[in-house]
């Protein structure tokens, strides 16, 4: 991971950020392997470089950036964010990134378009768990936001972490980060980013509907049907003699700056 | 006469058992030493309760494969089941009390919620509840004194089988590969049981009697 310049923000939050072993770590990516610890131990020989984003669908001026020139055309924020996985862990992650809204500024989305949809690379000479007998999820990993929470401040397109560029277990070279949203919503190793006015199935999803949902925003009040979304347990404070749960807020303890977004939604029906 | 290989191991045998329960317990001793000293990864109870419960399925197994063994290849570990079955539930009540202590550090409505509304946790816990009749009864005492019954409680343990299954099966986003061996072995077990008065009613009995 090589150094970032970053520039300071107004986002942080007052807790403790999670130790960057743990946030190295620990990894749900799929394409890697199953396992927390396969992201890190398997993804060695994926190449984040040089790398380029298609931007289509919706848009004035569609086109492909390359990830440098991005750096350069954007200035990469600090911003720490807490990370709510559907699973019921939590961590703190001091992100490098940019604003997503900066980019879909540049194509000048249409005012047809009402969803952003996100594609992950498929690589399954570089990705073991694309390329195993196995297969757990089709490929490419798929996402999508509505236009309007895509364009809300604190959704990132994040580049590196603890002030370095993204490692591959993280999810390098750029990925996006929703602070509000469930881990999984933030898709990894981002190739393709379509802008269209039909809401798409993202691949949880897909995969099981009545398990994960389009919009996915953390909410103690909806239990996941396997467990409860109440409380969570904080990595690295969780110890053997210190379960380190924590409870879990409205949004992920965003509510002030997302809940408007939702007004007059019932979000137990969009969970 | 010289001793054969049978007859010492015969000799050997309550020794053996015994090493049988050190050994089964080693795992769990190891990982909670691993787990105290900050040895297992960024999230250690977790990891330590997955590990539980797959220890618990392993010996699971080992207690059912030992009939189908003695069936197929003639080695009998029957001397060896017993401390099999209850290595299996000490695991099952570790990782029982690992989930309640440590990951819900002992908040009991959050427990009783989880196992009355999520399937996989209602059958984790109807397993491990038939598991205790099961443990209390495997003394002599309880064999001689129930005899038939306690061959017919003792066939709860397909049930049970099942049940660790459906806990296994159900409790993750995707399968692995390693789940999917898992389960094709216990469902091939407890198929292999329920096959097998067939098979022995068509082939002349190779044992006269099993027990002592």
């Amino acid at each position: 991971a090589a150094a970032l310049s970053t520039v300071s923000s107004a986002y942080k939050v007052d807790e403790t950020p999670t130790s960057r072993e743990d946030v190295t770590t620990y990894n749900n990516y799929y394409e890697f392997g199953l396992d927390k610890a396969d992201p890190a131990a398997l993804s060695g020989d994926f190449k984040p470089l040089p790398w380029a984003i298609k931007v289509d669908g919706m848009v004035g001026k569609p086109g492909t950036f390359d990830l440098e020139q991005l750096l350069k055309d954007f200035p990469i924020e600090d911003r720490t964010y807490r990370m709510r996985c559907v699973e019921g862990w939590s961590m703190v992650i001091p992100w490098n990134g940019f604003p997503l809204a900066a980019l879909l500024d540049k194509v000048e989305p249409l005012g047809s378009a009402k969803y952003v949809a996100f594609e992950t690379v498929v690589r399954p000479e570089e990705m073991p768990g694309q390329k195993s007998v196995f297969q757990s999820l089709p490929w490419p990993y798929v996402e999508g936001l509505r236009l309007d929470e895509a364009r809300h401040p604190l959704a990132l397109l994040a580049v590196g972490l603890y002030g370095e560029t993204l490692p591959n277990q993280n999810g390098a070279p750029i990925r996006l980060v929703v602070p509000w949203k469930y881990g999984f919503k933030g898709i990894k190793s981002i190739v393709r980013i379509t802008l269209t006015d039909t809401q798409p199935v993202n691949t949880w999803q897909a995969a099981n509907a009545r398990e994960y949902g389009f919009y996915a925003n953390v909410n103690p009040a909806v239990d996941h049907p396997r467990w409860s979304q109440a409380t969570e347990r904080r990595i690295g404070e969780s110890g053997f003699f210190n379960a380190g749960r924590h409870p879990t807020l409205p949004f992920n303890g965003y509510a002030d700056e997302v809940a408007s977004l939702y007004a007059g939604m019932d979000l137990r029906t969009n969970f | 006469m010289k001793p054969t290989l049978r007859s010492s191991l015969k000799q050997w045998q309550p020794t053996l058992v015994w090493l049988t329960y050190a050994v089964g317990l080693a795992p769990a001793v190891w990982y909670f030493y691993l787990g105290a000293t900050g040895g297992l990864g960024a999230d250690p109870v977790k990891t330590f309760e997955l590990f539980l419960g797959l220890w618990g399925l392993r010996f699971l197994i080992l207690t059912l494969a030992v009939s189908p063994v003695r069936d197929l290849m003639g080695w009998n570990f029957i001397a060896y089941r017993r401390a099999l079955g209850l290595l299996c539930f000490y695991y099952i009540l570790l990782h029982f009390t690992v989930y309640l202590v440590l990951d819900q550090a002992l908040d009991v409505t959050a427990v009783l919620n989880d196992t009355l509304k999520r399937p996989f946790i209602m059958f984790g816990m109807a397993g491990l509840a038939m598991l205790i009749p099961l443990a209390l009864t495997s003394n002599r005492f309880s064999i001689r004194r129930m005899g038939a019954h306690w061959i017919r409680l003792h066939r709860l343990i397909y049930i049970i089988a099942a049940c660790g299954v459906l806990h296994y099966a159900l409790s993750t986003k995707v399968f692995s590969m390693e789940q999917l061996i898992y389960i094709g072995l216990i469902i091939a077990l407890i198929l292999y049981r329920s096959g097998r008065p067939i098979l022995r009613n068509r082939k002349p009995r190779r044992y006269l009697t099993t027990s002592p």
